[in-house]
């Protein structure tokens, strides 16, 4: 079941072309991830869902919903955490759930909500008073109290210390459990690659490819490299036996070993079977950012 | 709309300097010009009424209403523009127009406190008498009121960030207030400044206070042009806001 669909949306602006030609579809259930650097047409891609802009080409449908012919209907199904979108300084945590909550006729109940996203002890505080990390948490429970089956999320975690952007991580894990579709918009291969079951990578206005994070990665060769510390001598013959080995080399006490596939598994279970315990185990794998380097030439961040 | 009304309000009485301002100003300067001895004495040019007696408040009262709506309200929705407070409210089933209207009825609602606090300091300090014709009165206000805030709409509309909204309406309330006969009585105005007056919005406001004061109804010319104004520049505003 798709729940959103995307063909050849396009979409210029008095100066430029933001969007050339996307397409994408996001099922039920997913994260679906739009990955690009900045620039690359994301965010007006994911307007264009949203229907805050109105696309000069192409088709977009949420579950089943023209945004541009009935944009009541879509922001029943649809809840949006936009960039650039904020509170007044001086409203407090649980007036702004409360007034978001009354603009939909079946909203969430807040307080509940309130505790998912952990800002339970933050009712009270003004949103002028709370962190990003706090701030994002609050936009992600205003973007769910309608009950949408899809939320948008844009840059999320843009400008977050590493702590409070894996806190935002599992909250956006745990709206996905509870069945909302969700869109994740980010310029972070890392977040992508944590989050998403589906990505999209987009570059200059168009989509380079889309596919599972392995998957994209896969396209780029997926050369991996093992490196380890025998726990007792390892016979190179040993390694270059697995079908998954292409190359074993040493370096001082340590092996590296270079394949393709289930290389990690493949080469552990060969030293289990001897009894031998691969130490400071590392697995060295291809990146969304070497793939989006090998499908566009260009760097990602 | 009851519950954006609620919040607003809140967050207005949240940010109470702006609002003790554009109230206490007023009423301020309204206790202090009332010292002076020649105004409160009775004037011949006033029909022998005390400058303090409609004169002054009626001036106080528009010195108000021009501050909320000129340089308050600009600087409420332009900061709301800019954080993308309307941006959000875009993305949800209420048209950000709602929260437009709840400060609409918001700053009416100021408006209303600071005509009430004006007339009741003017009583208490010289015995100024309230307006006799108060139901003319009451109309003249809520047109005159809603008049100025369109133009404060429009203010809203062509300001570029919020930190220049409430420059830009200062720079258009003080010639207002000098066309309204803030420093020189229309009295003893020219008769080309006085033609400007009459057509300024806030020349016949004044006037119209004036008479409603003294117990006549609001001549028709005045209502006039404020209906005039209030539909021309509403019209603009309608047309020249942006959400974004």
């Amino acid at each position: 079941m798709k729940v959103i669909e995307v063909r050849n949306l396009h979409k210029r602006y008095p100066n430029h072309v933001a969007v050339h030609d996307v397409s994408f579809e996001v099922a039920e259930g997913e994260i679906f991830g739009i990955l690009g650097p900045n620039g690359a047409g994301k965010t007006t891609t994911v307007e264009c869902v949203s229907g805050l802009r109105t696309p000069d080409g192409g088709t977009v449908r949420v579950a089943g919903i023209d945004p541009t012919e009935d944009r009541d209907a879509l922001r029943q199904v649809l809840g949006v955490q936009l960039q650039s979108s904020a509170l007044p300084e001086k409203i407090k945590v649980w007036e702004a759930l409360d007034l978001y909550a009354s603009f939909y006729p079946g909203p969430a109940d807040w307080q509940a909500l309130l505790e998912q996203v952990g800002l339970a002890d933050k009712r009270d505080a003004r949103f002028g008073k709370l962190s990003g990390g706090q701030r994002q948490r609050l936009s992600v429970a205003l973007a769910l109290v309608g009950r949408p089956r899809v939320a948008v999320l844009d840059e999320l975690t843009t400008g977050l210390d590493p702590q409070a952007r894996r806190d935002t991580w599992e909250l956006v894990e745990q709206v996905r459990e509870s069945g909302v579709t969700i869109v994740l918009v980010t310029h972070f291969m890392e977040e992508a690659d944590r989050l998403c079951d589906r990505i999209a990578l987009i570059d200059a206005g168009r989509v380079v490819a889309t596919d599972s994070p392995a998957g994209l990665v896969a396209r780029v060769g997926g050369e991996q490299r093992v490196r380890f510390r025998p726990s007792a001598p390892v016979e190179d013959s040993l390694l270059t036996a697995l079908p998954e080995v292409t190359a074993v080399s040493r370096s001082g006490e340590q092996v590296v070993v270079t394949g393709t596939g289930n290389l990690a598994p493949a080469v552990t279970l060969a030293l289990a079977q001897q009894q031998i315990i691969p130490g400071d185990l590392r697995i060295e794998q291809a990146t969304l950012d070497d793939a989006f380097l090998a499908l566009t030439g260009r760097k990602l961040a | 709309m009851k519950k954006i009304l609620a919040v607003e309000t809140k967050l207005l009485l949240r940010d109470w300097p702006a609002i003790v301002f554009s109230l206490a100003l007023p009423v301020g300067l309204l206790v202090i010009l009332g010292q002076i001895p020649d105004l409160a004495k009775p004037n011949p040019e006033f029909g022998g009424q005390r400058f303090v007696d409609a004169q002054l408040p009626a001036q106080m009262i528009l010195l108000a209403l021009l501050t909320t709506s000129f340089t308050v309200l600009p600087g409420v929705l332009t900061a709301y523009r800019e954080q993308g407070v309307l941006r959000r409210m875009s993305t949800t089933p209420v048209h950000p127009s709602r929260l437009l209207g709840a400060h609409l009825l918001i700053n009416l609602g100021v408006a209303a406190v600071a005509i009430v606090l004006v007339i009741v300091a003017g009583w208490l300090a010289f015995g100024s008498t309230p307006p006799a014709q108060i139901f003319g009165f009451a109309l003249v206000c809520l047109l005159g009121t809603a008049a100025m805030l369109a133009i404060g709409l429009v203010i809203a509309s062509v300001a570029p960030n919020a930190k220049s909204a409430p420059g830009i309406g200062s720079i258009v309330m003080f010639p207002l207030m000098f066309v309204a006969g803030m420093w020189i009585p229309r009295e003893i105005m020219p008769d080309t400044l006085r033609t400007v007056s009459d057509y300024s919005v806030v020349g016949p406001f004044i006037n119209a206070m004036r008479d409603t004061w003294a117990g006549d109804w609001p001549q028709l010319p005045h209502l006039a042009v404020m209906l005039v104004g209030l539909a021309l520049f509403g019209g603009l505003a309608v047309r020249l806001f942006r959400w974004e």
